[in-house]
């Protein structure tokens, strides 16, 4: 795999005529996680389907750079809040889905070690009707790492897991994907504080970016400066809901 | 009553035919009412009794009829659904050919398509094709409509998910949208399973030498009142045990619900 580029989001985007977002550049840094934070409604998920070239409802004016100067879309690997599993295929078939809709040969070892590492190998038979919500969010991850790209984004990927279950997919994200450069999109101030490298908050007037802790990532829950960021960014978020 | 207590408890399987056979006895005691509280002549209404002395009498010839009518179903039920399943996925997969032919459609469901019955004998002859060709017409709309319905219902996120993976329409079709499809296909079939019967008799009705229909129109019109419904109960029941067989065979397709 090339080394993760870094990339620029420039521009502003209207919805009926009407600003979503205000010009702004957002930049992801080589091989860091980005958390962007915001209240719903703000543009995220928009920011998150322009990088990986989905059609948005919002009009766009501006562009989506890498510093290598090479197309982003096409690097892209995107997971979402709702796992987006077959509900006909197996966890296996699932995690191969990239390479099946590409009509690629199967690359049995890679899988293995993939599910290995998301400790699903005893259920690679399964349909994902079968797993936990904890399980079936390893499942996307895996098939995310199976797509191995360089580029990852995450849209609120663990926002619809319990607290505990949570931060045993954030430390295992943060984890497998070392190395890649990451956007994730959330609305837990919590989740920003653990997993930021940088940490931008998300109005519709600019791009706030965020003072991060020192501690590496992802952070300990019970760490001092993270849970002052944490109220940090709670404190910013409710400044703008008022 | 210990059995009734049995069925019910021994599985949940047994479950539903204890109120089918509960039903069926109540419509033959409520038929037999009929017939001895009007004292109609058994040419007029036959009581049950008599159509069933008339369907052992017949068993013979009804069952060479039932094949044949049985024959004109089934043949006409896969053809109906594989046009209908190649029509679904062209006007899925083709703007034009949902421009140009879906009006078409639409508009075609607006006839009478019994009407269509006299000219097809006409195109087709006096044989089994005409009949066919009357049930394909009938099932063609239904499983076209419900199978094209969910070919373009295919979860947004699971066609977000491929765009990322630089899929290829014509391999989204294959792995994503077709599959998602499915339990709207065999709702379709299903449906299907209930009106082909219904056009291959229609069929018979207006010219033929064999089937149940015929049969039915050759015994009404030498007044065997009797042989008649013992053909058209002979009918229902094929109808309901062909149904109950689609639906079993279409399970697996509509298990997975998205
Ligand atoms: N499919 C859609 N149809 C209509 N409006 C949409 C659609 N998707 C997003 N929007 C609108 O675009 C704006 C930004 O949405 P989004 O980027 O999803 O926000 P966020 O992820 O921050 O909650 C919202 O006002 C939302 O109503
Ligand atoms: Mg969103």
């Amino acid at each position: 795999m090339k080394p993760a580029p870094g990339i620029m989001v420039k521009g502003s985007a209207s919805l009926d005529g009407a600003p979503l977002f205000r010009p702004l550049s957002l930049s992801l840094e080589a091989g860091c996680w980005t958390c962007l934070l915001g209240g719903s409604g703000v543009g995220k998920s928009t920011i998150l389907r322009l990088v990986s070239g989905l059609p948005t409802e919002a009009v766009f004016e501006g562009d989506v750079t890498a510093n290598d100067n090479i197309a982003v879309a096409p690097r892209v690997a995107y997971m979402a809040q709702d796992d987006l599993l077959l509900p006909w295929a197996t966890i296996e078939e699932n995690v191969q889905l990239g390479g099946r809709l590409r009509a690629e040969p199967r690359c049995k070892q890679k899988l293995q070690d993939i599910l290995a590492r998301v400790g699903l190998s005893d259920h690679a038979g399964k349909r994902p009707s079968e797993l936990s919500g904890g399980q079936r969010q390893r499942a996307a991850l895996a098939r995310t790492l199976m797509e191995d790209k360089p580029i990852v984004l995450l849209d609120e990927p663990f926002s619809a897991l319990d607290a505990q279950t949570r931060a045993l997919m954030q430390d295992l994200a943060v984890d497998v994907l070392r190395g890649k450069t990451v956007l994730i999109v959330t609305h837990d101030p919590a989740e920003a504080a653990r997993l930021g490298h940088a940490i931008v908050v998300m109005t519709p007037d600019a791009l706030i970016a965020c003072p991060t802790p020192e501690a590496q990532v992802p952070r300990p829950v019970d760490d001092l400066a993270t849970l002052e960021c944490q109220a940090a960014l709670m404190r910013l978020l409710r400044g703008q809901a008022a | 009553m210990s059995g009734g207590v049995n069925a019910t408890f021994a599985g949940a399987g047994r479950v539903k035919y204890f109120p089918v056979l509960a039903a069926t006895l109540f419509a033959l005691l409520l038929w037999q009412a009929v017939v001895s509280l009007t004292g109609l002549p058994k040419f007029i209404l036959p009581g049950p009794i008599i159509v069933a002395e008339a369907w052992l009498d017949n068993v013979a010839i009804i069952a060479e009829h039932t094949l044949v009518t049985a024959s004109e179903v089934l043949i006409g039920l896969l053809i109906g659904v594989i046009l209908g399943v190649i029509t679904a996925v062209q006007l899925a997969t083709s703007r034009i050919a949902r421009v140009l032919v879906q009006p078409i459609l639409v508009f075609t469901q607006a006839l009478p398509v019994f009407a269509l019955a006299p000219i097809l004998t006409l195109w087709f002859g006096f044989g089994l094709w005409s009949k066919i060709a009357m049930a394909v017409l009938i099932i063609y709309f239904p499983v076209t409509a419900s199978f094209f319905d969910g070919l373009m219902r295919t979860p947004q996120g699971y066609l977000d998910l491929a765009r990322t993976m630089q899929a290829s329409p014509s391999r989204i079709l294959w792995h994503i949208r077709i599959p998602a499809a499915l339990p709207s296909l065999a709702s379709g079939i299903r449906l299907a399973a209930v009106y082909a019967p219904i056009g291959a008799v229609i069929g018979e009705w207006v010219g033929a030498s064999r089937g149940l229909g015929y049969l039915m129109l050759l015994a009404n019109g030498r007044a065997k009142t009797d042989l008649m419904f013992a053909a058209m109960l002979t009918l229902g029941v094929f109808s309901v045990l062909l149904h109950l067989g689609v639906r079993r065979l279409t399970r697996d397709l509509g298990r997975h619900g998205v």
